[in-house]
């Protein structure tokens, strides 16, 4: 079993290699299959995992494996050592099964790109990453995973960089991210500081025997904590990376900008949860935070053109449910949505990547219309993630995850009406969203044609992420439905239970609420741009759509407080003195060269002179000795 | 016979030397900067001929067949030189030959 776990991360770091240094020399077919088939074993290793693990439950709610010491100095010791629970499992599960799916969808989607191979290293590379994040058991190694998959996040964003929009996307990216590990890692400092040890459950352990609830300490800590979870995540005020990042090929955006890396921060919070409920400030600040970014996404994907740049607005709104999860305490509930969520997400992507695809780089939805009779496959599997994503009750997984999320938002003891208020309408405007992408890109009269039909190799990965979209729900069904706990059974084995207020019992209202407000958003988005696109002109062409579209701005609030101040400063301390300096050492060396170049004349007689010159000298000063 | 005083002898050697030296100075003709050479030569071989007197010792006049042994050899080589540069450049002027020169 723990070899097992030590073999998860460690495979697809061998791929890497193998791919990065042989890859020039294989067939696509080869490296593809390299690619694929690598992180399909790590799937089924974690099935055999999850297996072994279900069985042992519940005397054994965690497996730790010790691969060898990495430091060990003074008193830091950190060894390369990964443990297993319940909810590194979730994670594991979704980033090797999804993972998979999409390395499977790759295989066809870039068959004819000129860089196959380097695409199927980065991608391993990062699956190898993310699962050393998920699965250390020291907050020092799950720094490394993390800085790993910024990186692959860094390198697949600017895959295609030749064109120069790409690697600014991609340094934007990875700067605006350091912004929150900076913060992190002194966060990390700190912990280590005061504790003496950087393995996460000592940690823990000791922090809640040590620090008292709402101690400064403790809340500065969360509060770095927080904003590295924060940059990651792509939520208020670091958001603006994430809709750019949409310039890396659609796998990418699926696997890391959706599924998986983008929910490190959720994984992060939910993994120090001990430390975020001593700062009970940090928490509710969550908690605002994930309320303000979904309705602040959600009112930004409402007006995009670009279908990639919808779901990615789309991503950030539902990583804010998961933070507002987080912030009220509901744990199970956020890592559950997380779960849904990257279902229903990489299916939307991958088959926004088709359609963009077919339609020979066609972004701008205004500009598609019409595919629903000429893809029925994508057509379908896009309706039924889009569903998923605007919670359609009963049937979707995400109407499960959802609800739960808005039902604890208001029940759970630190949640409150406000944030539940947030939520709904940040579901309204999921609906109208995902349905008015439907819309527009499927129905209609057509305006592009699309130029192939897609293989089984990218359609066969969608119609096992719409089944999951759809059934993937019920291993979570609330009391009023079902009452079905099989999955935050197992999470409770790792994270606390949410406390919910005394006396609130009226779940099924509130799930009646959702379930209506969603269904108002699909149809309200059938009216004003399906029925009747008239009504729905005045906001099109309205400036605060303008304004939603750009993000709320934030992109140019940066730019003014930030990047034009440092770019101004850099131009005028051009020539400082530590440029004299530099440009001194430079002069004189020259200086001395052209010196003693003089004396390299070529001419013999001169040579002569100066041995005899300096005869002269010698013989004069060891005379007059 | 004649008794000359060590130091009359070491500066004829000496003169013999400065003679060689400004010939080397100031001819351009490599064929007379060689004999130039020749002349700082044999003043040094003379100065070994001299001590080896004084101090009536062999060493200085095995040193003086090392010296002419390696002249002759240096003449050989010189001479080879001096024809293969005469063949590249038409001339035998030191100063036209410079091409190793820096370029400033």
């Amino acid at each position: 079993m723990t070899t097992i776990i030590a073999l998860i991360p460690a495979i697809p770091f061998l791929s890497f290699l193998i791919l990065a240094l042989f890859g020039h020399k294989l067939t696509r077919k080869l490296a593809g299959f390299i690619g694929a088939g690598s992180i399909g074993m790590v799937a089924l290793f974690t099935f055999i995992v999850a297996i072994g693990f279900f069985k042992s439950l519940p005397e054994v709610k965690s497996y730790s494996v010790t691969i060898w010491e990495w430091i060990n100095t003074g008193n830091l010791k950190v060894d390369i050592s990964f443990s297993l629970d319940a909810l590194s499992l979730v994670f594991c599960f979704v980033i090797t099964f999804v993972g998979f799916l999409i390395h499977v969808y790759s295989i066809g989607f870039m068959s004819k790109d000129e860089g196959f191979s380097r695409f199927f290293a980065y991608m391993n590379l990062f699956i190898g990453s993310m699962l050393v994040l998920v699965l250390a058991d020291n907050i020092l190694l799950m720094y490394l995973g993390w800085e790993g998959v910024g990186l692959c996040s860094y390198l697949l964003i600017g895959f295609w960089y030749k064109e120069p929009a790409n690697g600014y996307a991609a340094r934007k990216a990875f700067i605006i991210t350091r912004i929150g590990d900076t913060a992190m890692i002194i966060g990390i400092f700190i912990l280590f500081l005061n504790f003496g040890t950087v393995n996460i459950n000592e940690l823990m352990q000791q922090a809640s025997g040590k620090w008292a609830s709402g101690s400064s300490l403790a809340v500065l800590t969360a509060a770095l904590l927080l904003c590295g979870a924060l940059g990651k995540s792509a939520q208020l005020p670091l958001q603006t990376w994430l809709p750019d990042a949409m310039a890396g090929p659609s796998p990418v955006s699926a696997l890391i900008h959706a599924a998986t890396m983008v929910t490190a921060g959720v994984y992060l919070i939910a993994r120090t949860h001990v430390l975020f409920s001593l700062a009970p400030v940090v928490q509710s600040a969550i908690a605002i935070i994930g309320a303000l970014t979904l309705l602040i996404a959600g009112f930004s994907a409402l007006a995009q053109h670009d279908l990639k740049r919808i779901l990615a607005y789309s991503t950030i709104s539902q990583i804010g449910y998961m933070f507002l999860a987080l912030g009220v305490g509901a744990w199970s509930a956020a890592v559950f949505h997380f779960m849904i969520h990257a279902f229903f997400k990489a299916l939307l992507f991958l088959g926004a990547g088709i359609v963009i695809l077919v339609l020979n780089e066609e972004h701008d939805i205004f500009k598609m219309g019409g595919l629903r009779k000429k893809m029925p496959v994508v057509f379908i599997t896009f309706l039924i993630g889009s569903a998923s994503l605007s919670a359609l009750p009963l049937i979707t997984a995400g109407f499960y995850s959802k609800d739960e999320i808005l039902w604890y938002a208001y029940s759970s003891q630190s949640g409150s009406i406000l944030l539940w208020l947030a939520g709904i309408v940040g579901a309204l405007l999921t609906a109208l969203y995902s349905f008015r992408m439907i819309f527009i890109t499927f129905y209609g009269e057509a305006k592009t044609e699309p130029a192939f039909n897609p293989g089984k190799l990218m359609t066969v990965p969608l119609i096992v992420l719409a089944v999951l979209s759809l059934v993937g729900g019920y291993v979570e069904l609330p009391a009023s439905i079902g009452n079905i706990h099989l999955f935050s059974n197992l999470v409770d084995n790792t994270l606390p239970v949410v406390v919910v207020k005394a006396g609130e019992n009226q779940e099924i209202l509130f799930q009646l609420l959702s379930a209506i407000i969603a269904l108002t958003g699909i149809y309200i988005a059938y009216l004003i741009y399906f029925k009747k696109p008239s009504l729905s002109e005045p906001f099109s062409h309205s400036r605060i759509n303008k304004y939603f579209e750009k993000g709320w701005g934030f992109d140019k609030l940066y730019n003014t407080l930030f990047v034009n101040p440092v770019v101004w400063l850099s131009v005028i301390d051009k020539n400082d003195f530590f440029d004299w300096w530099n440009i001194g050492i430079a002069r004189l060396a020259l200086m001395f060269n052209s010196l003693l170049s003089y004396a390299q004349n070529g001419k013999l007689r001169w040579y002569l002179m100066s041995f005899a010159i300096g005869i002269a000298l010698i013989l004069t000063y060891m005379l007059s000795k | 016979m004649l008794t000359v005083s060590i130091e009359t002898q070491i500066l004829f050697a000496g003169i013999l030397f400065f003679l060689g030296l400004i010939g080397l100075l100031v001819r351009r003709n490599m064929i007379f900067m060689l004999m130039s050479i020749e002349i700082m030569f044999n003043s040094a071989g003379l100065v070994f001929i001299i001590a080896a007197t004084h101090w009536k010792q062999p060493d200085g006049q095995v040193m003086f067949i090392f010296i002419l042994a390696v002249t002759a050899v240096e003449v050989s080589i010189a001479l080879a030189l001096i024809l293969q540069v005469y063949h590249h450049f038409k001339t035998l002027d030191a100063d036209a030959v410079n091409k190793l020169k820096d370029h400033n």
